[in-house]
């Protein structure tokens, strides 16, 4: 079946079938053009008059306090124009969130991680640069490390902040800990809940960190003025964060900066904070010229972005007719060298693909010589998902029921409670493992010595402040400018529910992302809020075009504004005593009627719909070599409303795929001493085209009422099901369950191996 | 210092550039001839962003030292259009939204062309194993798979 | 850094020994990734893929030449060379993307002494010499020997691979490689294996080669597999004896692609599948010279 196929056949989506003229349509890009032809500007790819290079120099150590740092040979090299320190950048307070993003771009005392960034130089030319940074001498006072969660939990572990005390437990401690902060989520009684089970199931999991994986490195250029003013060109997920980050890291007033969006070559999450923008900065305002700098993919992987590894235990119980009576969670996640809410994220995500009665949920946020965590699509849930899921594959397999048909007897519905407090909305959870179960896939027979294994993920969604601004042009065509960066078609969307609301053509619309200048405050493009959120704000500005146009009309016409109605773009004479007036002519009338039209709309965008998502894999495993093929996928996805079908599916593939790749071979590797062992494509193993087969979709629409489409954020669940999918084909075609990822040949030959002695 | 100055042939033009030797072509077509197409997505030859062909055989550009180029004939994304027509590899990616960020897609389309130039009915396999050294993470494949099968009927059958 | 083209061997040469720190270079696909990763750039490159005789792949009397510098891609699309070397030929084609083997060369592959370096064990096992350009003139020198240890040859810094020297295979005889990756494409072997088979008319192994890649310092030859094969017809007990052998000649460390249980273990599998793919070739063209 073709993925079209596939969408179509849900029948709810696609050309219209929902009622509406634009939206469920799939029109070419607008940006589609420039970036087929070589033409879209992605950061690295501007270079100004009299631009300089910088390069950071960073920590081969992963902890160790920084005893000198001598720039005088640095400074000596030809080419050089600026040298910066820690020294150089205001102090940062003794703790809290201003002082872990400070002291991610620049460390201060200590390096807290191999990678970490310690001073940088400016020059004429790339190779100017990077040698001058190399000339650079810092004598390391070397500090003892951890590398992972356990180890870091020790009594005895070498603490990386002396200022740290573990928050949510009581009595507050007394002695610093790598333990951030201790979450619970309970309800009823677990013990209780394990009474009731006819079996109970107890497994440790264990997942590693991964790397976004982006195409395209970080990069900036800055150009500071003598007037103390900045433009930044950035490549990221938000650039009023740019903003904001870069005057905190700089104790700049916000004010001084302007921040334009460049292209951005992907993001997934890791491209919604700074490393690099503060640093230009500063080496343009020592050097009175513009600076670039890109990063080389090594310093991507050493000094950016993973999502977590995590351990996480369980314990369910479960009723022999499937019901799942209680569950029982320990789950600890990574930080990196500061502290994150990965493990609390994973609290709420754990179990929320199922009713439970009885819960306790219990999560630790650990810091460790690595770099910080950043968001990964839905962070924190893979890991979390994988634990659960694959526990309930093993109570279906145990009870002797169809692991969907287990999901859907365990599945929570609008106004059951969330494990993490308020009711659920309006979901489709059902739907979507309704939509498995029927699927093509399921219902074909899977091919011999194969396995097949399915599971479910849960993301919230999030709404936050977007802005836009519409502009009707005197020939008819609107511009839509908004302050989302558009990381995978969001633009088109924009475009499309713009050409809803006003009645016009998508290809007279032109979809924009404005700079920091151009447009209202709008939060960074996460937690797939793009197209719900800013969705809504193009949509709250068409509304208030409409209203304008109809005053138009009714001016014209000299009639109450109530008799006019706007219909599939133009404006309609109630009473039917004019011709109707078509929106080019009222634009191209304008000056006549009261002046150009425009409207603009900032909102908080609340009720973001939280979003499911259910797959099937069949794999076949090479029992002498551990090698794990995937013969065959399915997803299915609730997206509310598919705006526009084509990059909802595309969301979801990619999701899915980057979800094999952290389930089968992607993991961060350190050595012993703390350095990361494979920091390049070579071997941080994402999947190539050849690794995959077509990625079959089926787009779910319960739409979210909270929104004026029914949009549901489809960024991010994508990635969830995957990692216990494909522990669970894998467990099927071998009788042996790995709970330990990655299911990289090694660990599955040994697996194998040991299951059979 | 001292730059080499080397002759080539792009996308059907005689260029000339000044470049260090130890250079790449990647960084020469971009800085010097302003051809931004091709991107360095590593710079170690594992992701295809800067693929180009060079004397008619598929490289990439991050592996080439800028005075290679001496002499050669060198085909970029940029070249692939003509005047008033998208390549029909470039017409099927925009269709088939074989894009998302579209870091990846001037690799890709200078990959495929250069398969579809050999092997003008590739079978699905015959793809994915061809474009194995141009990553992308945003797409998982499908759409890109997709459209280079498209692209390759209606090579095969102009209308 | 200075970039050179010389379109001679003895100019090549000759650059070389004016320079202590120059290199020669073909592909580059070591060599740049290598310095992207800190290693110091040398003074001068030395491009060897303007000199004829390094870039060409012939065919002359029984022996083939093979340029050192010519790309993977010359010897996959060269049907003639294939139907000789179907193993050597897979292994040129397992290096990297098309777009890597439109660069990476058999001289850059043996030059660069990885352990893992895939096209090695494909040689070794065809007996291929190494013809090395120095000051006394050109000296042959089987292909298992230049190697002496990771990233080490026994090749003087003016010296320099000018071609691959490659009997052609007698009747009855095929060889086959194979490698374990993780991925299906752009990763470097965990373990690699090449096997080289000769059937007599009866289908018995009259002779074997067996040699392995990625599991020690340097590619290992596998004596007690050959001899395991040899005199059998491939039954499943010779097979199974000489996959143990090759387990136990390896020689491996646990490093980030694989642990050492790993690569032993499947050392000896790659070695009975590489056995069943070599005789399968041979039997299939002798079955089609019958037929003919
Ligand atoms: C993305 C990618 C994937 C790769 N995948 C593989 C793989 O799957 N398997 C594998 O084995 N390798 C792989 N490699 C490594 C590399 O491509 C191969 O080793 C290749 O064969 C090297 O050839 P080259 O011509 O590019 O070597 P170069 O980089 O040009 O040279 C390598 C070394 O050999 C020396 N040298 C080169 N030619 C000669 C000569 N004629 N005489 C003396 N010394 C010489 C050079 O001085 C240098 O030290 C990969 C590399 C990349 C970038
Ligand atoms: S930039 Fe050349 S292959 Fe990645
Ligand atoms: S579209 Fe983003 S990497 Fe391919």
């Amino acid at each position: 079946m073709s993925t079209t196929e596939a969408a179509a056949s849900t029948g709810t989506n696609g050309n219209g079938a929902s009622g509406y003229r634009w939206v469920g349509t799939r029109p070419v890009r607008h940006d589609g053009l420039d970036k087929v032809a070589g033409k879209a500007r992605y950061a690295a790819d501007l270079n100004l008059p009299g631009m300089l290079y910088g390069h950071i120099l960073r920590s081969p150590h992963p902890h160790a306090r920084i005893v000198s740092i001598d720039t005088s040979a640095a400074e000596a090299m030809p080419g050089v124009k600026a040298v910066v320190t820690g020294a150089d950048f205001p102090e940062a307070p003794p703790k809290g969130a201003t002082r872990n993003l400070m002291c991610t771009v620049i460390a201060r005392d200590t390096v807290l991680y191999s990678g970490h960034a310690v001073a940088a130089v400016a020059a004429s030319t790339r190779r100017e640069a990077k040698a001058a940074a190399e000339a650079i001498e810092v004598t390391y006072e070397l500090l003892p490390h951890v590398l992972n969660i356990s180890d870091a939990m020790a009594d005895d572990a070498p603490v990386l902040h002396d200022n740290l005390f573990t928050r949510g437990v009581e009595p507050r401690p007394t002695e610093p800990s790598n333990i951030a902060a201790r979450t619970v989520y309970e309800r009823g009684d677990v013990e209780q809940g394990f009474a009731e089970a006819d079996i109970v199931i107890e497994r440790e999991f264990s997942t590693q960190a991964v790397h976004q994986g982006y195409i395209e490195p970080h990069a900036c250029v800055v150009d500071c003025d003598q007037e103390g003013k900045a433009v930044i060109w950035a490549s990221s997920q938000g650039h009023f964060k740019v903003r904001s980050a870069t005057a905190e890291v700089l104790g700049w007033d916000t004010s001084r900066i302007k921040v334009i969006p460049a292209e951005i070559g992907g993001g997934f999450g890791g491209k919604t904070t700074i490393y690099i923008e503060p640093v230009a900065a500063l080496l343009s305002t020592k050097a009175g010229r513009p600076v670039k700098i890109v990063m080389s993919r090594e310093d991507v992987f050493r000094a950016t972005g993973p999502a977590p590894g995590a351990i996480i235990k369980m314990k369910v119980g479960a009723r022999n007719d499937g019901t799942i009576t209680t569950a029982k969670a320990w789950l600890a996640y990574e930080n990196g060298a500061f502290q994150g809410m990965a493990a609390m994220l994973g609290c709420m995500c754990v179990v929320s693909a199922y009713t439970l009665d009885h819960l306790y949920v219990e999560g630790f946020d650990v810091v460790l010589n690595r770099p910080v965590n950043v968001a990964y699509r839905a962070p924190s849930a893979p890991a979390a998902a994988f634990a659960m899921d694959s526990v309930v594959d093993e109570i279906a397999e145990r009870v002797g029921m169809d692991p969907i048909d287990l999901r859907i007897h365990n599945c929570p519905s609008q106004g059951d409670p969330t494990p993490y407090g308020p009711k659920w909305p309006m979901i489709g959870l059902r739907e979507c493992l309704e939509a498995i179960r029927d699927s093509d896939h399921y219902q074909s027979a899977l091919p011999a010595g194969q396995g097949r294994g399915v599971a479910s993920g849960f993301w919230f969604n999030i709404g936050e402040a977007s802005s836009a601004t519409v502009n009707l042009n005197e020939n008819g065509t609107a511009t839509v400018i908004t302050g989302s960066p558009d990381i995978g078609g969001s633009r088109a969307s924009m475009a499309l529910m713009a050409a809803e609301e006003l009645g016009l053509d998508v290809h007279l619309i032109q979809p924009v992302v404005g700079d920091t200048e151009v447009v209202g405050f709008t939060d960074v493009t996460e937690g797939s809020r793009a197209t719900f959120a800013t969705g809504m704000a193009v949509v709250e500005a068409c509304r208030d075009l409409k209203e304008q146009l109809r005053k138009r009309a009714a001016k014209t016409w000299d009639c109450d504004v109530e008799e006019v109605e706007w219909v599939d773009g133009s404006a309609v004479h109630g009473p039917g005593e004019q011709e109707p007036l078509t929106l080019a002519a009222i634009t191209g009338n304008a000056k006549r009627t009261g002046g150009p039209l425009g409207a603009t709309a900032s909102l908080n965008a609340r009720g973001a719909g939280p979003a499911f998502s259910v797959q099937v894999a069949d794999v076949s495993v090479d029992q002498e070599t551990g090698r794990v093929t995937v013969e065959r996928y399915t997803t299915a996805q609730d997206a509310g409303t598919a705006i526009h079908p084509s990059y909802v599916e595309g969301q979801m593939q990619g999701g899915v795929v980057q979800g094999i790749g952290w389930a089968l071979n992607e993991e961060y590797i350190y050595s012993d001493d703390g350095n990361l062992e494979n920091p390049g494509f070579l071997d941080y193993r994402i999947p190539v085209a050849s690794d995959l087969p077509m990625i079959e979709t089926c787009i779910v629409e319960v739409p979210n009422p909270s929104h004026p489409y029914g949009v549901r954020g489809v960024g991010e669940v994508g990635i969830v099901p995957p990692l216990p999918v494909m522990a669970n084909a894998v467990a099927d075609a071998t009788g042996v369950r790995i709970s330990d990822l990655p299911l990289s040949p090694p660990r599955v030959l040994e697996a194998l191996t040991a299951a059979e002695s | 210092m001292s730059r080499t100055h080397v002759n080539c042939e792009v996308n059907g033009d005689a260029v000339d550039f000044l470049t260090e030797d130890g250079e790449s072509l990647l960084n020469a077509l971009r800085d010097e001839l302003g051809l931004i197409g091709a991107k360095e997505g590593c710079g170690t030859g594992d992701c295809g962003a800067c693929s180009v062909i060079m004397d008619g055989r598929l490289q990439c550009a991050c592996l080439i030292f800028a005075p290679e180029a001496d002499g050669a004939a060198i085909t970029t994304c940029e070249g692939l259009a003509s005047a008033d027509e998208l390549h029909p590899l470039q017409q099927c990616f925009l269709e088939g939204a074989a894009l998302q960020c579209g870091i990846c897609t001037p690799g890709f389309l200078i990959a495929a062309k250069a398969l579809l130039d050999e092997n003008p009915d590739p079978t699905e396999t015959e793809v994915r194993y061809a474009l194995a050294g141009n990553l992308c993470r945003c797409t998982g494949y499908d759409k890109i798979v997709r459209s280079v099968l498209e692209a390759a009927v209606q090579i095969r059958t102009p209308a | 850094m200075r970039y050179a083209a010389p379109t001679t061997i003895d100019e090549a040469r000759a650059l070389l020994a004016s320079d202590a720190d120059a290199i020669v270079f073909a592909g580059a696909t070591d060599v740049v990734p290598q310095m992207r990763a800190g290693r110091p750039e040398p003074s001068m490159v030395i491009d060897l893929k303007k000199i004829d005789r390094l870039m060409s792949v012939s065919l002359d009397g029984d022996t083939w030449q093979v340029g050192a510098a010519a790309p993977s891609s010359a010897l996959t699309s060269n049907a003639a060379f294939a139907a000789d070397f179907p193993g050597l030929t897979e292994a040129a084609g397992l290096i990297g993307s098309d777009q890597i083997q439109n660069r990476s060369s058999l001289g850059g592959n043996l030059c660069n002494a990885s352990p893992a370096a895939d096209s090695v064990p494909a040689l070794v096992v065809n007996d291929a010499v190494a013809v090395i350009a120095g000051a006394d003139g050109e000296r042959r020198v089987p292909v298992a020997d230049v190697v002496t240890g990771p990233g080490q040859t026994s090749l003087a810094h003016d010296e320099i691979v000018v071609c691959f020297e490659l009997a052609r295979p007698a009747g009855g005889t095929s060889d086959a490689y194979l490698r374990l990756i993780p991925r299906t494409e752009m990763d470097i072997a965990v373990v690699g294996a090449g096997v080289r088979i000769s059937l007599d008319g009866d289908g018995v192994v009259s002779a074997a080669s067996v040699a392995l890649g990625a599991v020690a310092p340097t590619v290992v030859r596998v004596p007690a597999a050959e001899a395991a094969l040899v005199g059998s017809s491939l039954d499943d007990a010779a097979l199974a004896a000489a996959a143990a052998a090759a387990s136990d000649a390896c020689n491996p460390i646990d490093d980030k692609r694989g642990t050492i249980n790993y690569r032993r273990q499947v050392a000896g599998v790659l070695t009975r599948r590489a056995a069943g793919i070599a005789a399968d070739r041979i039997r299939t063209r002798n079955g089609q010279n019958g037929a003919s």
